[in-house]
C-alpha cells in the first residue's frame, strides 16, 4: 500500500506539470491586459513599461517556466517559512505577484483560506452527517414514506443550483424572517459565548445551502450503495446466524456500502471548493472563491493561474486519496 | 419419552407462506407438513420454483417480511412454535439451534470481514464467548470441516479461499453453536463435481460425529440416493410425496415423482437414449390451490383432479402421496 501510494505520488508529478501548463496557457492566452484596471490617465508608454516590468512580453515558455519555478519551489518554501518560522525561503527572492493588489498571491490565498475552509469544511461535514443516516434509513425502509420524502427532497436538492437556494434562503430567513444576517462578516472574531452565537448565526445559512446540496448528493450514493448490499447473499447469512438487525445493517451492510461512498466523499472534496465559489458570492464570504472571481474580472492572471492550479492539485491529491482509501476499505483490492 | 415431548426435533404442520407482490399474491408454500427425527437426514427435491427454499426459510423466518407473510401453520421445535415466538426468541434459535448453509459460497460470506471474524460471530452472539475463546473454537471448527492450517487462515478474507473451502467455512459457521438441525439449501449445486463429492463426504462424516438432523435441499436425485434417510418431493408449493429413500426410489406413488425419477440419466442406460424432461409449465401460484397443481402435466389426470386438491394419502409404511390415482391397483383411489 505504501509503495503504491508513493508510486502514485510520483506519477502525479507529470500529471500536475501537464495541468499547470494547460492552465497557464489558457489563462495567458485569454485577451486580458494587466494594466486594464489602472486609471485611464496613465499614458500608453508608462503602461508599456508596466507590462515590461511584469514580464508579460517575454516568450510564453519563458513566462511559464518562471511561473512554474515560483509555484513549485519558491512559494512552497515561503509557505513552510510562514508556518514553521524556519528561515528557509530565498531571501528577497521573487514571488508570484498579483497584478491588482501587488502583494504575493500566496499571501492573499492564505488570508482567504480560513473563511473558505470554515464554510466549505463545516458544510461538508454537515452534509455527510445528514446524508449517511438519511441514505441508510431510506435504503433500509425502501419505498416507505420516509424514503419517498427523502428521495424527493434529495432529488430537488441535487437539481436546484446553490445560487438559487442561497438567494431563496436569504429572502426567507434574512429578509422576511430576519433570523440570520445575509452577509458573512469575516472580520468577526469569536471571543465569548455571545460572539460565538453571532458566528453561528452568520455561518448557518451558507453552511446549510452548501450542506444540503452535498447531503442530497451523498445520500443518493449512500442509499444506492446500501440497496445494492442489502440484497446480497451475505446479508441473509448474517441473519441466519441470528444477529440482530442493528448488527446486520450497521456492521455487515454498512461496512460494505461505505466503500464506494467514502470514495465519492473524498473525490468530491475539491468539487465542493469549486461549488463554494458561488455560495461565497451569494453570501459575500471573502474566501478563495471570491478571490478567484475578482481576479477573473480584473484580469489578474497570476491569481487566476495560481488558484486554478491549487484546485488542480487538490483534485489530483483527493483522487489519490480516494484510491488509497478504496484499497484500505476493501480487502479484495491489492495494490502491488 | 417425557410428557408432552414428541419424537421429532422439528414438526411442521400446514405451513402456508404467501408473497404479496405488486403483481398479486404468490402462494409459494401451501399447507406443507413434515417432520424430522433426531439425527435424520431428510432430502427435499422438486423442480425450480416448487417452494423448497421458501418452505425452509419460512421455518426460521428468514424471509423478507414484507413481501413474505406466513399465513398459517405451526413449526414445533424444542417445545416452541417458531411460527409464533417473538422475534428475539427466533433470533436466539437461528444460527444457534438451527444452522443454515446456502447454495452459493462465493457470495454467502461477507467480503470485508475475515473468515475468523465470521465464524466467531455466532459464537460470541449466542454462546457469550470472549474473543480468545471464540478464536479457539473457530480454529476447532475449521479443522472439523477440513480446513488446513486453521489458526493462520483465521485472518484470511473470503476471497483468499476457493469455492469449496468457502462452503466449508459456511458449514463451520452453521455448526458453530452445535445446532440440533442443519438446513442445507443446495449446498453443492454451485460447486464442481469433485468438490461436490468432498462436501457430501464431509456432511456425512459430520453427521456421524455430531448427530444433528439435516434437511438437504437439492435438484440432484443422485445425491439424495446417496445420503438421505427419507425424501420429500415438492411440487407447486406442496408436498406431493414422502417416503423412506429406498421405498421412494423403488416404489414411487406420485406421477410427478415417477417422472422425476425417469429424468435421471442412468449410467448403464443406452447412449442414444435422450435425457427425458417433464413436459409443460409449472403451475401458477397466484391462488391457493383448489385442484391438483400437477394435473396439467400429469398422464394419469382425470376429472376429479380438476375439482379437488388431493390430500396426502398413506400408500405404504411411512410413505404417503398426494394423488387420486392408485398405482397399485391402476385405478382411481376410492377415498
Ligand atoms: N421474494 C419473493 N417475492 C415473490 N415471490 C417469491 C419470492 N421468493 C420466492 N418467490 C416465489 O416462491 C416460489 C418458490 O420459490 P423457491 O425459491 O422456494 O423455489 P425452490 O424450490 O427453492 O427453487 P430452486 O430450486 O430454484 O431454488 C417461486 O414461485 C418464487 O417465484
Ligand atoms: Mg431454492
Amino acid at each position: 500500500m505504501l509503495t503504491y501510494t508513493i508510486r502514485r505520488l510520483i506519477l502525479a508529478i507529470p500529471t500536475l506539470l501537464f495541468i499547470s501548463f494547460i492552465i497557464f496557457l489558457i489563462v495567458k492566452l485569454s485577451p486580458s491586459d494587466p494594466t486594464a484596471g489602472l486609471p485611464l490617465t496613465i499614458p500608453p508608454e508608462v503602461r508599456e513599461q508596466i507590462r515590461q516590468s511584469l514580464g508579460v512580453n517575454d516568450p510564453i515558455l519563458i513566462q511559464y517556466f518562471k511561473w512554474l519555478k515560483l509555484m513549485m519551489w519558491d512559494e512552497p518554501l515561503h509557505l513552510i517559512e510562514g508556518w514553521t518560522g524556519w528561515n528557509v525561503a530565498p531571501e528577497g527572492g521573487a514571488r508570484i505577484i498579483s497584478y491588482q493588489t501587488r502583494s504575493p498571491v500566496m499571501d492573499l490565498i492564505i488570508q482567504r483560506m480560513p473563511q473558505t475552509l470554515w464554510v466549505v469544511g463545516t458544510s461538508y461535514i454537515v452534509g455527510i452527517l445528514i446524508a449517511l443516516p438519511l441514505g441508510i434509513i431510506s435504503a433500509y425502509k425502501q419505498y416507505s414514506i420516509f424514503d419517498q420524502v427523502g428521495t424527493f427532497i434529495s432529488m430537488v436538492g441535487f437539481s436546484v443550483p446553490t445560487f438559487f437556494t442561497g438567494v431563496l434562503f436569504i429572502v426567507i430567513f434574512a429578509v422576511n424572517l430576519g433570523w440570520f444576517p445575509s452577509v458573512y462578516n469575516t472580520t468577526h472574531v469569536v471571543t465569548d459565548w455571545d460572539s460565538f452565537v453571532v458566528q453561528l448565526k452568520q455561518i448557518i445559512m451558507p453552511v446549510m445551502v452548501l450542506g444540503l446540496y452535498n447531503a442530497s448528493q451523498i445520500s443518493r450514493y449512500m442509499r444506492a450503495s446500501m440497496l445494492d448490499n442489502l440484497n446480497q447473499d451475505y446479508v441473509r447469512t448474517a441473519r441466519a446466524k441470528g444477529l440482530n438487525e442493528k448488527v446486520v445493517v450497521l456492521v455487515h451492510v454498512l461496512r460494505n456500502s461505505m466503500i464506494p461512498v467514502v470514495t465519492v466523499i473524498a473525490l468530491n472534496i475539491p468539487a465542493v471548493f469549486g461549488g463554494a465559489i458561488i455560495t461565497e458570492q451569494v453570501f459575500k464570504v471573502n474566501g478563495i472563491g471570491q478571490l478567484l472571481i475578482i481576479a477573473i474580472q480584473g484580469g489578474d492572471v497570476p491569481v487566476v493561474q495560481t488558484v486554478s492550479f491549487i484546485f488542480a492539485v487538490l483534485i489530483v491529491l483527493f483522487n489519490l486519496l480516494a484510491d488509497v482509501l478504496y484499497g484500505v476499505l476493501d480487502p479484495r483490492i491489492r495494490y502491488d | 419419552m417425557p410428557d408432552g415431548a414428541t419424537p421429532f426435533v422439528l414438526d411442521v404442520k400446514d405451513l402456508k407462506t404467501v408473497f404479496r407482490t405488486r403483481g398479486g399474491e404468490v402462494h409459494a408454500v401451501n399447507d406443507v407438513s413434515f417432520t424430522l427425527k433426531p439425527g435424520e437426514l431428510l432430502g427435499v427435491v422438486g423442480e425450480s420454483g416448487s417452494g423448497k427454499s421458501v418452505t425452509m426459510m419460512s421455518l426460521i423466518r428468514l424471509l423478507p417480511m414484507p413481501p413474505a407473510e406466513i399465513r398459517g401453520g405451526s413449526v414445533m421445535f424444542e417445545g416452541q412454535d417458531l411460527a409464533k415466538v417473538p422475534e428475539d426468541t427466533m433470533r436466539a434459535i437461528r444460527g444457534a439451534r438451527i444452522g443454515m448453509v446456502f447454495q452459493d459460497p462465493m457470495t454467502s460470506l461477507n467480503p470485508v470481514f475475515t473468515v475468523g471474524y465470521q465464524i466467531m460471530e455466532p459464537l460470541r452472539t449466542h454462546m457469550g464467548l470472549n474473543k480468545a475463546q471464540a478464536a479457539n473454537r473457530a480454529v476447532e471448527l475449521m479443522e472439523l470441516v477440513g480446513i488446513n492450517d486453521a489458526r493462520r487462515r483465521l485472518d484470511d478474507y473470503p476471497h483468499q479461499f476457493s469455492g469449496g473451502m468457502r462452503q466449508r467455512v459456511m458449514i463451520a459457521i452453521a455448526l458453530a453453536c452445535d445446532p440440533k438441525v442443519l438446513i442445507a439449501d443446495e449446498p453443492t449445486t454451485a460447486l464442481d463435481v469433485t468438490i461436490q463429492a468432498q462436501i457430501l463426504e464431509l456432511i456425512k462424516d459430520l453427521r456421524q460425529k455430531l448427530g444433528m438432523a439435516i434437511v438437504w435441499i437439492t435438484h440432484d436425485l443422485g445425491v439424495i440416493a446417496g445420503i438421505a434417510d427419507r425424501v420429500m418431493v415438492m411440487y407447486g408449493g406442496q408436498v406431493v410425496e414422502q417416503a423412506p429413500v429406498r421405498e421412494l426410489f423403488a416404489n414411487p406413488q406420485h406421477p410427478y415423482t415417477r417422472m422425476l425419477l425417469e429424468t435421471v440419466p442412468r449410467i448403464t442406460g443406452e447412449r442414444s437414449e435422450k435425457l427425458r424432461v417433464i413436459e409443460g409449465q409449472p403451475p401458477m401460484l397466484s391462488k391457493a390451490p383448489e385442484s391438483c397443481p400437477f394435473r396439467a402435466r400429469c398422464p394419469q389426470a382425470f376429472d376429479r383432479c380438476a375439482s379437488q386438491n388431493p390430500a396426502r394419502f398413506d400408500v405404504g409404511p411411512s410413505h404417503d402421496a398426494a394423488c387420486f390415482w392408485d398405482f397399485k391397483t391402476g385405478a382411481p383411489r376410492h377415498v
